[in-house]
């Protein structure tokens, strides 16, 4: 017996001393790569106004075509004095939102049946492909005329755009599952639910996220088509009418501050929800660096 | 079945379609509590011999009959990157129904089995090759089966690491009584842990020739037996491998 203790704290410190050899440990970004990343964006932002004000005083072209900045800035301060730029960015992120969990919803049982199963693939994939190749806003005028102008045209195009990239991400996430872990979850006596719920939902996770993100930009792009060619009154005002008012009235400024603030909102949520998860995926499974 | 043997093989013979057959006639047992070896050339058909003990694959002819539905081991250890360390060995726990608060506990103590009780909230990339394979033992030791293959389980790993688990592999084998086949292609390797060795011939695989290693642990795989022993089963690989040639 003393023989065996002797034995196994020999061991111990054999195997403390390899452990701390070779173990690394992940580490976080350092503090002035954090200020950089910040930083850096701002930086681009910064002189990208700058050209454009280089420009603009050069006066190369008219100013209805190319307004300054600063007119620019003051157009949407207009707007945002008139309560009508945060009540469009509002309403327009509340319905992209609320559109994008519906296609959320819907998405995944479509795209857990594609990634599961070989038959339903061969039938249904070149049908979401399909559908995820076509630009949405080209169902915007057969929503209109089955849903009318109404919210429902709206969402209609937005699950039109989102839902067929995010079956198609869960699916392709599925389908590059390595066989080994689905190998091991056989080892381990999974059932076919616990197979599923214990390794291809995790393993095909970076898959599905990536879907995600498409389907958010596709969501986004849909809705912005929508609300620019679907003008009533019954549907309030989102970003999209706000870029056609400033068509209509021929101002310059409102037009590509309705821009900016498309762009602004896609950005904002694209950092404040997508990257985080990502970095976070990425970071965990040691897929960074 | 008698009640001695863990594994009982029956002229088993496997081909993957029209193919030729990749293993033929493969006829052994294995006694319940027994360590043994089998050694072959790349691509004789070990693993391929091993996913059907492990019920991964079916045979073509013969039978097998288990005493117990093996666990596996694989050369990577195949841990789940979205998992802990901790959290991996749960996983066989979890699937057998295990609850919550006893899963943790019992993680906890194969993950200090296997000397790697302060490594639970770890991620796999942040191990080293030894240690990843290490907690692959302590899942396999989750599952309380009492039958463990392994497919080279250690050939990626660097020889002090693999010295190192050899004696972690038999400690753990003498105190549960486990029953093992362990694959490989390093002849010392086979020499240094089994009971027994068993020689596999390729295209096709058969078995070709044992070897009852009656050397006591602790055995060292530069001790002058285990050498002598195998250079004479190097000898018979060899003399196999030039048969193709
Ligand atoms: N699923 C499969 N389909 C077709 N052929 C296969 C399949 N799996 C294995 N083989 C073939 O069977 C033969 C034996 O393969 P196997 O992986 O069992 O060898 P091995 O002894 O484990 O080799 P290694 O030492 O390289 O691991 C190989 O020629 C391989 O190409
Ligand atoms: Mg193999």
């Amino acid at each position: 017996m003393a023989e065996i203790d002797k034995d196994q704290s020999e061991l111990q410190r054999l195997s403390a001393g390899l452990d701390a050899l070779e173990s690394k440990s992940t580490q976080s970004d350092s503090f002035a790569r954090k200020v950089f990343n910040f930083s850096g964006p701002l930086i681009a932002l910064a002189l990208f106004i700058g050209i454009w004000q280089i420009f603009f005083y050069l006066k190369l072209v008219k100013e209805y075509i190319l307004p300054s900045p600063h007119q620019v800035y003051q157009a949407l301060v207009n707007q945002y004095q008139e309560g009508i730029l945060l009540t469009a960015a509002w309403n327009s992120l509340s319905r992209g939102v609320q559109g994008f969990f519906f296609s959320i919803i819907i998405a995944i049982p479509i795209g857990l049946a594609l990634g599961l199963s070989k038959t339903v693939r061969v039938v249904l994939k070149p049908i979401t492909t399909g559908l995820q190749q076509l630009p949405s806003v080209a169902w915007v005028p057969a929503a209109i005329i089955w849903f009318g102008l109404s919210n429902a045209t709206i969402y209609a195009v937005i699950l039109l755009g989102a839902v067929p990239s995010i079956a198609n991400g869960l699916s392709s996430g599925i389908e590059q599952i390595p066989s080994q872990y689905l190998k091991v979850g056989r080892v381990l006596g999974t059932t076919r639910i616990q197979q599923i719920r214990h390794i291809v939902l995790p393993a095909s996770f970076p898959g599905f996220l990536a879907g995600l993100e498409q389907g958010w930009a596709f969501a986004w792009r849909s809705l912005m088509a929508a609300e620019l060619i679907a003008v009533s009154p019954a549907l309030g005002v989102g970003l999209g009418q706000l870029l056609d008012v400033g068509r209509q009235l021929g101002d310059m400024s409102l037009v590509l501050g309705a821009i900016l603030s498309i762009m602004f909102v896609g950005i904002l949520v694209e950092k404040l929800a997508f990257a985080p998860i990502r970095e976070r995926t990425l970071r965990i499974r040691g897929l960074r660096n | 079945m008698s009640i001695s043997y863990a594994l009982e093989v029956e002229n088993l013979s496997k081909r993957f379609g029209e193919e030729p057959f990749v293993i033929e006639g493969l006829d052994f047992q294995v006694k319940k509590g027994e360590f043994i070896c089998l050694l072959g050339a790349s691509g004789c058909g070990k693993s391929t011999l091993l996913n059907i003990l492990a019920d991964l694959d079916s045979p073509s002819v013969g039978t097998v009959r288990v005493a117990d539905r093996p666990t596996l081991m694989f050369q990577d250890a195949s841990l789940m990157p979205w998992l802990t360390a901790g959290q991996n060995v749960e996983l066989a726990l979890r699937i057998k129904g295990i609850g919550k608060e006893q899963r943790r506990n019992r993680a906890q103590e194969l993950l200090e089995l296997v000397h790697l009780g302060s490594a639970f909230d770890k991620r796999p990339h942040e191990l080293s090759g030894g240690m990843r394979q290490r907690v692959s033992i302590a899942r396999a030791l989750a599952q309380e089966k009492s039958i463990l293959l392994m497919d080279e389980p250690f050939a990626a790993l660097d020889a002090i690491t693999r010295d190192f688990l050899h004696e972690e592999l038999i400690g753990i084998w003498k105190r549960t009584g486990l029953t093992v086949v362990f694959v490989t292609h390093n002849v010392r390797e086979a020499v240094r842990l089994g009971q027994r060795v068993i020689l596999m011939s390729s295209k096709p695989g058969r078995f070709i020739k044992e070897w009852d290693i009656n050397l006591t642990e602790p055995r060292r795989i530069d001790a002058p037996e285990v050498a002598t022993l195998a250079s004479e089963i190097t000898d018979h690989l060899r003399n196999e491998i030039k048969r193709h040639g």
